[in-house]
């Protein structure tokens, strides 16, 4: 076995452990950490299947935006130090389990159907590759992603905000 | 493999050093403008000072306290030293001193400067303590906020250099004739300089420390060892930041009228000198000028830094497509 293939294979038993650690702790910035180390390790995965561009945005979106402000949250909130009871929700068990197999099964079938158990090797730049693609072929797709995001964003700052609150603004 | 070893200590010890340089910078600035006599004279007309700060520190005791949630309260500093010293993998010293040049190597230095909150943030909540908390959320906010106008900043350069290497970015500068400072990118060069000292958490932009309110904010629980690792990676962070900014905006390790052949024998001590002159701006600033509030803070990142640096990357790219 060559080096390559032993880093892959002990990158992929650490993502194991560490995606069932932030499901079974239950103290909530535990699994906050252990999601970190989770996307870190996936960012690793596609490095090294020499994707760049993904695992840098793995990165600065997942790990830097999404948890911290997904910490930034419970912190400002409770910031409960400890156990935390109410993560220990037995009632919900099956239904997450269910969901989570079919969504396994379904990826495993559009991966393996797709691509006929191939493996695809491209030479040259994937990032620009990607940015071509996404340029051009699927443009319109894009742009319409993009517009999604800014009607999320503006839904989100009129749920937050209240009337009074536009009107004191100055007021701070 | 042995390149890799190779690397990896050349990346610490760069980093280590130039944190060492800033300091005895900081503290040597410090004693010039505000008359503190200590640093100039004593041992060594006080250049020895920071060997004594690190001995002082590696000799204290590592207090835990006992509430505290002790892996997270433990491993905090570890996520900050790290993202400081992965960020300097990508910069330029001259062609072939790069410990990687990345084809993404902006991107590379942006998602990985990111890294730096989760360990404030985890350090100020697991400290059991409510000035670490708020230090902690103060950070956050603040990182938040002023990573945006940095990555905005950064991709005026990049439309002008047409590439993301940071090796490429001096290239083009080198082509030009003059550095991207000069060649249209003052606004974004300001922008980032702002939004830098911000993510340094250094005066006027250091809230998240704030001794006379919080103690020591998010740290205020650290002491020995630990405590060392969060204080030198301030000097790390600034020290690479100022890199970063001579790279991208400076035109890295070349200047106008220097022969570009021999690059490779001046390019480290071009790039260190204008890090240096760099630092020594923001040591200045930090010692004469008073600390910023909460709110004022915040508006200065979303109300002017944000808008002006999409108004920079807008007219980078019409003057691109149109000249």
């Amino acid at each position: 076995m060559e080096i390559y293939e032993v880093v892959t294979y002990f990158t992929l038993l650490l993502l194991l452990f560490s995606a069932a650690r932030v499901v079974t702790t239950s103290n909530v910035i535990h699994a906050a950490i252990s999601l970190v180390f989770t996307l870190a390790l996936t960012a690793t995965l596609f490095l090294l299947l020499s994707t760049q561009f993904v695992a840098l945005v793995l990165v600065l979106v997942y790990i830097g935006a999404v948890i911290v402000l997904f910490l930034f949250g419970v912190m400002i909130t409770r910031a409960p130090l400890g156990k935390n009871a109410e993560l220990d929700n037995d009632k919900n068990k099956l239904i997450g389990a269910t969901i989570s197999g079919a969504i396994f099964l379904l990826f495993s079938y559009i991966l393996i159907n797709g691509f006929d158990g191939e493996i695809v090797i491209t030479s040259g730049s994937s990032t620009e590759l990607l940015g071509e693609i996404l340029l051009s072929r699927f443009v319109f797709p894009f742009e319409i992603v993009s517009f999604v995001l800014l009607a999320a964003l503006i839904g989100g700052i009129t749920l937050a905000r209240k009337d009074e609150a536009l009107v004191d603004e100055d007021q701070i | 493999m042995t390149e890799v070893f190779v690397k990896v200590g050349f990346l610490a010890l760069a980093a280590l050093n130039g944190a060492i340089i800033f300091t005895i910078m900081d503290v040597k600035g410090a004693s010039w403008m505000q008359r503190r006599p200590g640093p100039l004279h004593v041992g060594l007309r006080g250049f020895i000072f920071p060997l004594a700060e690190i001995l002082k520190f590696v000799q204290k005791e590592d207090i835990i306290p006992t509430e505290v949630d002790r892996p997270v309260f433990k491993w905090a500093p570890a996520y900050v030293m790290v993202s400081c010293v992965a960020l300097f993998a990508v910069v330029p010293m001259s062609p072939t001193l790069v410990v990687a040049d990345l084809e993404l190597g902006v991107f590379f230095a942006l998602a990985i400067s990111s890294l730096g909150t989760i360990g404030v943030l985890t350090a100020g909540w697991s400290s059991a303590n409510k000035y670490s908390l708020m230090g902690g959320l103060r950070a956050a906010g603040q990182l938040i906020a002023y990573e945006l106008p940095l990555i905005l900043a950064v991709v005026g350069v990049v439309i002008q250099a047409e590439t993301m290497s940071l090796v490429g970015i001096v290239e083009k500068q080198i082509e030009w004739g003059v550095p991207f400072v000069v060649g249209g990118q003052i606004v974004g060069f300001l922008i980032f300089m702002v939004a830098a000292t911000a993510e340094m958490m250094r005066v006027p932009f250091d809230m998240p420390i704030g001794e006379s309110e919080l103690t020591m904010g998010f740290m205020t629980e650290y002491s020995g060892i630990r405590f060392l690792i969060f204080y030198i990676s301030e000097y790390m962070n600034m020290f690479i930041l100022c890199a970063i900014a001579s790279t991208l905006f400076l035109g890295g390790y070349h200047v106008p009228l220097l022969p570009t052949e021999w690059v490779n024998f001046y390019g480290p001590v071009v790039l260190l000198t204008k890090t240096a002159i760099l630092g020594f701006i923001l040591v200045a600033v930090r010692w004469s000028q008073p600390r910023f509030r909460e709110d004022q803070l915040q508006n200065l990142a979303w109300k002017i830094l944000i808008p002006a640096s999409l108004i920079n990357i807008l007219v980078t790219a019409i003057m691109k497509v149109g000249f």
